[in-house]
């Protein structure tokens, strides 16, 4: 995976000292908090409900063991033991006390980590396929590219007060496994046919996104070549930097410029500030490239067993939904869930971080990822090591085997820290995971992606759930629609509300009901999603209200 | 002659300019394009800088208002401005504030005129930030890609 050279080493720390002078600033009244409010946000710093809020970036969502092992000492010394993974591939700490965040970010650098635009309107951190580098179906490993847009949009001069926050997700498969098409900017590395075996290149997909109006991203240019990769993706910058709205921050995000222009109109306006960049030339010299692809070789996988002895039942349940096909036949990528049936989605706790990091050390290459659905990742695990490794993860609590299914919740933080939140969303998805599991139907139901947001700003992927639920605020009462249909992957469509909504004891009752149609009316090997979209939502309505 | 909305020199705090600063007649873009002797500009965040590149050897300054700081329009029309050969006077005028320094040096601009004077001590900080610089902009640097791949 990427090391900073001196160079990279050298920019964080000099963010961590600018930030030291900031809140130096701040405290002696030189800033208002107006004015710090901004660069406290450059640096992950929120204000939310009980306390401050850190953000820290984790890169496509890769780490080593002595990255996650720094995040479980953070968790322990300045939050309250255990840290919580997010959608876009970082781990959030909830209990930051302002004085602190200077010495984490210090503690951070020292493991070449950083929290630099983790909020704020500025580029994001980039985030990618989390099998990336090992599923068998990419077609490169897209990290590359990714770290390409690490460097040219950390500090970017012109880029730091867009109009809105601006979201870019970088994949090299067919599959979407990173909700590209509902990022500000989506890219799909490719490859064409030419004389030499291969072009690489990227398409863009631009204007995508959740919250209040959630839009599917339009291809806008189906081949950039690679050498040109970065130029164009400043020009699509530059048209947004220039012409996103300024006058209301809820149509402020680029999909609304690019859904009121249209997309052909700024894709033709990308196009003429791409040929005019071009000539000023901003793109980095081509070895560059070639320099990050190295740090990201394969490991030296060896040969090995390809099956498991499956004579223990649950060790056979966990290899059948955990484990994703890798491009090296002797090893499989293995999911841990941090799902449990009841828990906190995404939470972990320091003693789980640290029981990942010894595994990731031992069995899979020194390498982890944080996964969108908020869960992590051994990437390169030889088949001959699954049993240990599960037993392991069994032991701390962490073999639930319930990828993609009705207990992988993607749940944002909710009312329980948010302050924008109507509604609940963490006790509802520890209810309904544990129902799920109690009755055994988790299993009975197969793939079943439920998402929850507390509120319209939509950080829980509910438009993009195979059902979703949003908390809406109703006179003062809790409460929750329910919506059906929608799909963050290479299928990727939006979700339809059912009806009128539920109270939290009504919304998962309906969740039941609704898998109750599912199972009467489901084709043989269909996915929830599959008999919604071949019944439509008329025999679901009828049950729900019917 | 239209009305001077500009700046006036003693308002500049830090020019990082030779030359003689200019005390003209600061327009609007708009009246800037209808009128052929216009010297000097003033480029509020709506306007496109592209209307004032047929004009750009007449100017010896332009400003560009940040009527708030968080409006990062002004930046993309500095490195336009820039990118079309523009040598000028390029002054950062309005809500500008220790913290913008650094990004809008490296956008090209070369004076400053913020509405409230900032810490001499913290400007000359900020102006500092970056030993070294990711991307290509308008201040020609060498970035970092560029100096590890040095033959
Ligand atoms: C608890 C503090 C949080 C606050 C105050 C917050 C605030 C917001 C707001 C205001 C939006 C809407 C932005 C817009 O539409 O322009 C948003 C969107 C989003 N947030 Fe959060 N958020 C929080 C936590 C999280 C967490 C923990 C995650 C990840 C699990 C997350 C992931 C997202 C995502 C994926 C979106 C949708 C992006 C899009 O609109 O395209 N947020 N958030
Ligand atoms: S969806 Fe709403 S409630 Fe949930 S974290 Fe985002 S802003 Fe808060």
């Amino acid at each position: 995976m990427y090391k900073y050279d001196l160079y990279d080493q050298a920019m964080v720390d000099a963010r961590v000292a600018e930030f030291r002078d900031q809140a130096r600033r701040r405290l002696e009244g030189k800033l208002t908090e107006d004015q710090f409010k901004p660069l406290r946000l450059m640096n992950g710093l929120y204000l939310q409900l009980h306390a401050y809020m850190l953000r820290v970036a984790i890169p496509y969502g890769t780490l080593d063991s002595r990255q996650l092992e720094m995040l479980a000492d953070i968790a322990e010394r300045y939050d309250r033991g255990y840290g919580h993974f997010t959608t876009r591939q970082n781990i959030q700490y909830n209990w930051i006390r302002l004085e602190d965040a200077a010495d984490i970010l210090a503690d951070l650098a020292k493991v070449e980590m950083h929290a630099i635009q983790t909020s704020g309107n500025c580029i994001r951190n980039i985030s990618s396929d989390h099998f990336a580098g090992a599923a068998a179906d990419e077609v490169v490993d897209p990290r590359p590219y990714a770290e390409l847009m690490r460097q040219w949009s950390s500090f970017h001069p012109e880029f730091t007060y867009l109009p809105r926050k601006f979201k870019i997700a970088v994949i090299a498969s067919d599959k979407d496994r990173a909700a590209m098409r509902l990022h500000d900017i989506g890219v799909r590395i490719v490859k064409r046919a030419n004389d030499s075996g291969g072009e690489v290149g990227a398409q863009f997909y631009a204007g995508g996104g959740m919250g209040r109006t959630p839009m599917i991203a339009p291809l806008i240019r189906d081949f950039v070549p690679i050498e040109h990769f970065i130029t164009y993706a400043e020009a699509c910058l530059r048209v947004y930097n220039r012409y996103g709205r300024r006058d209301n921050k809820y149509k402020a995000r680029i999909k609304i410029l690019v859904h009121e222009l249209g997309a052909a109109e700024y894709t033709r306006q990308v196009e003429e500030e791409f040929a005019h960049l071009l000539s000023v030339g901003v793109e980095p010299p081509r070895e560059e490239l070639a320099r990050i692809a190295a740090h990201f070789a394969d490991p030296a996988f060896i040969d090995g067993p390809k099956t498991v002895d499956r004579s223990d039942p649950d060790f056979a349940l966990w290899v059948d939904r955990n484990t994703h096909r890798h491009k090296h036949d002797a090893y499989v990528s293995a999911v841990i869930s941090l799902k449990p049936a009841g828990g906190i989605p995404g939470d972990a706790t320091a003693e789980q971080m640290r029981v990942v990091a010894r595994l990731a050390k031992q069995y899979s290459f020194d390498e982890l990822r944080v996964m969108h659905t908020q869960n992590l990742l051994l990437p390169h695990v030889r088949i001959a090591d699954l049993h240990a490794v599960w037993s392991a993860l069994d032991a701390a609590g962490l073999a639930a085997p319930n990828m993609d299914t009705i207990e992988d919740i993607i749940a944002c933080p909710g009312l329980d820290y948010c302050s924008l939140a109507n509604a609940r969303s963490i006790p509802l998805a520890q209810r309904i995971s544990e129902r799920f599991a109690e009755t055994g139907r988790t299993e009975v139901v197969g793939e079943l992606k439920l998402k929850i947001s507390g509120c319209i700003n939509a950080c829980g992927h509910h438009h993009a759930g195979h059902i979703g639920i949003l908390g809406v605020d109703k006179k003062g009462v809790e409460n929750y629609q329910l919506s059906l249909g929608g799909s963050e992957a290479e299928d990727v469509s939006l979700a339809k509300i059912t009806g009128p909504g539920f109270d939290e004891d009504g919304v998962i009752a309906a969740v039941e009901k609704v898998t109750d149609v599912y199972l009467a009316s489901r084709a043989e090997g269909e996915r929830f999603l599959d008999t919604y979209r071949r019944i439509g939502m008329e025999p679901f309505k009828e049950a729900l209200y019917g | 002659m239209a009305e001077d909305i500009g700046t006036s020199p003693d308002e500049v705090q830090f020019r990082f300019r030779e030359d003689e600063i200019v005390d003209h007649g600061t327009v609007t873009v708009d009246a800037c394009c209808d009128q052929t002797n216009a010297t000097a500009v003033r480029i509020e965040p709506g306007d496109d800088a592209r209307l004032l590149l047929p004009f750009l050897d007449r100017l010896a300054l332009v400003e560009i208002n940040f009527p708030a700081f968080n409006d990062g329009r002004g930046y993309s029309a500095a490195r336009i401005l820039r990118e079309a050969g523009y040598t000028g006077e390029l002054r950062a005028v309005g809500d500008v504030g220790v913290d913008q320094l650094s990004h809008m040096r490296r956008c090209g601009f070369d004076s400053f005129a913020p509405d409230k004077r900032l810490d001499e001590e913290d400007a000359a900080r900020a102006f500092a930030t970056w030993a070294n610089v990711y991307q290509r902009a308008a201040d020609a640097r060498r970035t970092i890609a560029d100096k590890r791949h040095e033959a």
